[in-house]
């Protein structure tokens, strides 16, 4: 603040001659700076008005001088972010997957893109990084649901997985107990078979027991071996991952109600060298096939 | 009560009030029992049950020939129980906020997805409604009351209107917070309460109006007070932005669900003009008008000027009415729009500096005093406060320094050193004040209460305001980064982690503040409970003839 004009009870400036419960007021004049200032503040609102959009009127508004706009603007830095990712993003567009991997700066230029996009898009469900959760896949390992070429990759990304997109990835294991098409105990033997497949050490009799059950309702998916099939996304249940978990309560739960998780389709919301990228990212970040 | 008023009848007003409350409990349980809706019974039961105990407290009353107006003394009950709400109040919001900044900085440990009613999302609005109109509210209504009867000298207008206003304030606070919990909400910021409780507030604010105009009107000195212009611009305008922001068309009258009047670009405009002068007129006008009596009565000085007073009161509330658009910087509303939003208010900083400046400048001559009573430095430091956000405020609003700073916790961090430094402190130093004089004591159980109050909650305030400022524009500058390949560099749950000690550090500036309230509760219940001091002080006497 300025100088105080000093004051005091007895001192030269006057009250008003009001009192309120004791309380005077009085009579200082403006401080100057302060009525400079507020002037000033009203002479730089004068000053924009005239120089940008401001007064509405009836049938549109002032344009101001300097002839700004905000939706000219974002057209303008719209066109200026399509000139700065240039022509390493053209080359994305006519580029193969394989081209794209095989080309050291066009494959920087994919890496950049698809870190991203990943982390905006994707890392919601699959993790910052894409180290999965219980329910989203893990894309930083060799196990892959649905295939881990880059081909299968960036089929996934563009159709995504029961998604509604008519070239979605599909397939739907069925809740074998909650549908009553096994009985409970059937479930349950089942349960220590698929923890033997992996394994680990499981109720002997039970596995036996379960074995013409596996063979009648797992195998067309798992396969005899329990091996899976990326075709139709069905895991390989002899490995240590486990999308809904590896406790013989979790595995249960699974074959109970039989759970399959949705992924978008990418191919309308993404360019398409943009899902290109994602995949080249995601092929490169994982133990591609 | 003498032993003449004791044997006469309750004045009519009591009898009124008895009858409305039965039949407005009567009406309820019906409304209760008729409708489908799971949530707007359980608001229903809360309302009935509120009637129901409050004609059976005018039953007993009324018999009893209670609630007799001694026209000779002011009416200090009501502020008394307004006093205790308003430390009541100020623990229960400021508890939520710690509870939501622990979620915010441990957001594992303190998620609850099996009991809904704890989600941030519901609890948010419960810890914004709270401190704002739960403890704001019923301090700025509290000292209204003491403030309009001492500069009037008159007794509080209307007979129990007053009580009326407090308990229909409180029931407003009650149903619009178990109606957050549960899940009701008009989904509009600061005034999330649904239709119902909507129409509620406006009958009780209404009243609260008619009593403050009445007392004016009864007023035996010559001129209006200042601190009165800024209590009634506030009670008026509230009316007037609650009013209009809550225009909706309920699905059913037995329902909780309502819709806007308003849609799109033009909803969002009249959500941020309340929005806006919410904090123009609530936390602003009203608490300029505490600090106008509470700052010169503290310090036994004159207020330093009464031009300033009027120039600033004017200009404020002329400009700040028109603020609102800066929180639609870069959105679907038209730039010109932006552009009146952003000049003026840039050029509400002088007029709102207005205030500070009497404020402080009203000090001169006593500064000393900061040194010895905690109560008018907790005072002199909101006035403080209240500077240092009324110049940030304008300057967020710049459009260049809006896109940095929008949605970015800088704004929370503003909002802060607005709520807890300038709103808080002030309310504590008027409440440190007032409760000595409405309970008739000398002084205050404990000034080196009032000491570690002070200091714990400017630490911690402090805290506060640094985590959000160094994370807003951290957070803000991420956002906008590019790579070099024009692509945006950081996710968005990248710069959420990368806010983590700052959350840390918010929650312990969040505890450290409500600790201090804690703290003052603590003085407050001691300080009612002294002894009576043998020579009644002065300021809790009864009305004084008009001076010569």
């Amino acid at each position: 603040m300025s100088a105080p004009e000093t004051q005091n009870d007895s001192g030269p400036v006057p009250t008003t001659g009001h009192e309120w419960d004791g309380i005077r007021e009085l009579d200082n004049p403006l401080p100057r700076w302060w009525l400079w200032i507020f002037y000033a503040s009203v002479v730089y609102a004068i000053g924009y008005w005239i120089l940008m959009p401001a007064w509405p009127g009836l049938t549109g508004y002032t344009r101001g001088v300097l002839g700004k706009s905000d939706r000219a603007a974002v057209v303008e830095q719209l066109s200026e972010l399509k000139t700065q990712r240039g022509q390493q993003n053209a080359r994305l567009t006519q580029a193969s997957l394989q081209e794209i991997e095989s080309d050291p700066k066009l494959q920087a230029h994919a890496l950049a893109v698809g870190q991203s996009v990943f982390g905006d898009n994707c890392a919601t469900c699959h993790g910052v990084g894409g180290i999965g959760s219980k329910g989203y896949a893990n894309l930083r390992d060799d196990v892959w649901l649905w295939g881990g070429t880059l081909d299968d990759i960036h089929r996934t990304l563009q159709y995504g997985i029961r998604s509604g997109h008519p070239q979605a990835r599909f397939s739907q294991m069925p809740a074998f107990g909650r549908d009553q098409i096994l009985t409970a105990a059937q479930v349950g033997d089942l349960t220590e078979f698929v923890v033997a497949l992996s394994g680990r050490p499981a109720n002997a009799a039970a596995v036996q027991r379960a074995a013409p059950v596996y063979a009648a309702n797992c195998v067309a998916c798992h396969g005899p071996e329990g091996r899976g099939d990326t075709l139709q996304g069905a895991p390989n249940l002899t490995d240590k991952e486990w999308l809904y978990g590896s406790a013989r309560q979790d595995i249960k739960a699974q074959i109970h109600a039989g759970r399959g998780g949705v992924m978008p389709a990418w191919s309308g919301r993404l360019d398409p060298e943009t899902v290109k990228a994602l995949a080249v990212y995601v092929h490169a970040n994982a133990a591609g096939q | 009560m003498t032993d003449t008023t004791a044997q006469q009848d309750s004045p009519p007003g009591a009898v009124a009030l008895l009858i409305l409350s039965a039949v407005g409990a009567f009406l309820a349980l019906i409304a209760t029992g008729l409708s489908p809706d799971p949530l707007f019974r359980l608001e229903g039961w809360i309302f009935t049950f509120a009637a129901l105990a409050s004609a059976a407290a005018l039953t007993v009353g009324v018999a009893n020939g209670r609630y007799q107006a001694d026209p000779g003394r002011y009416e200090d009950g009501v502020i008394r129980a307004g006093a205790i709400a308003t430390v009541f109040w100020a623990i229960v919001g400021m508890l939520v906020g710690v509870v939501i900044a622990l979620q915010l900085a441990w957001p594992r440990i303190f998620y609850f997805p099996e009991a809904g009613w704890l989600n941030f999302g519901r609890l948010r609005p419960l810890h914004t409604s709270g401190v704002i109109f739960a403890f704001g509210g019923n301090a700025l209504i509290a000292t209204s009351f003491y403030v309009v009867q001492r500069t009037c000298r008159a007794r509080l207008a209307g007979g129990m209107a007053g009580w009326f206003v407090f308990w229909g304030y409180q029931l407003f606070i009650v149903m619009a917070a178990v109606g957050y919990l549960a899940g009701i909400t008009e989904g509009r910021e600061y005034a999330e309460p649904e239709w119902f409780v909507d129409l509620w507030l406006t009958l009780v604010w209404v009243v609260y109006l008619l009593v403050f105009l009445g007392t004016l009107w009864k007023r035996k000195e010559p001129h209006i007070y200042v601190a009165n212009w800024f209590y009634l611009a506030f009670i008026v305008t509230v009316a007037l932005l609650h009013i209009v922001n809550n225009l909706s068309l309920p699905v059913s009258l037995l329902g909780t669900k309502s819709y806007s009047l308003f849609a799109g670009v033009q909803d969002a405009l009249t959500q941020w003009w309340y929005g806006h002068n919410a904090v123009g007129f609530f936390l602003t006008a009203g608490f300029l008008a505490i600090m106008y009596y509470f700052v010169p009565k503290r310090a036994e000085k004159p207020v330093y000027s009464y031009r300033l007073s009027i120039v600033h009161f004017w200009s404020l509330i002329f400009i700040y009415i028109w603020a609102g658009p800066h929180h639609l910087h870069y959105t679907a509303l038209p730039q010109w729009a932006q552009t009146l939003g952003m000049t003026f208010s840039i050029m509400l900083w002088m007029p709102s500096w207005g205030g500070m400046i009497n404020g402080l400048m009203t000090l001169s001559g006593a500064w000393d005093k900061l040194r010895t009573d905690p109560v008018l430095r907790m005072m002199a430091v909101a006035v403080g406060f209240y500077g240092m956000s009324t110049f940030e405020g304008p300057l967020m609003s710049i459009r260049a320094v809006n896109a940095l700073s929008h949605y970015t916790d800088w704004t929370i961090g503003h909002v802060h050193s607005g709520a807890l430094g300038w709103v808080g402190f002030i309310s504590f130093g008027a409440i440190y004040c007032l409760v000595p004089w409405l309970w008739k004591k000398d002084g205050l159980y404990s000034n080196a209460l009032v000491e570690w109050h002070f200091w714990i909650a400017t630490l911690g305030l402090l805290f506060y305001i640094a985590a959000m400022w160094v994370s807003g524009i951290g957070e803000g500058l991420m956002w906008r980064e590019y790579t070099p390949q024009g692509f945006l560099a950081n996710s968005f749950v990248e710069t959420v982690s990368a806010k983590q000690v700052a959350n840390i550090v918010r929650a312990l500036g969040g505890v450290m503040y409500l600790s201090g309230a804690v703290i003052m509760a603590y003085n407050i219940y001691r300080t009612i409970r002294q002894p009576a001091p043998s020579v009644l002080p002065k300021a809790s006497g009864p009305i004084v003839a008009a001076a010569a």
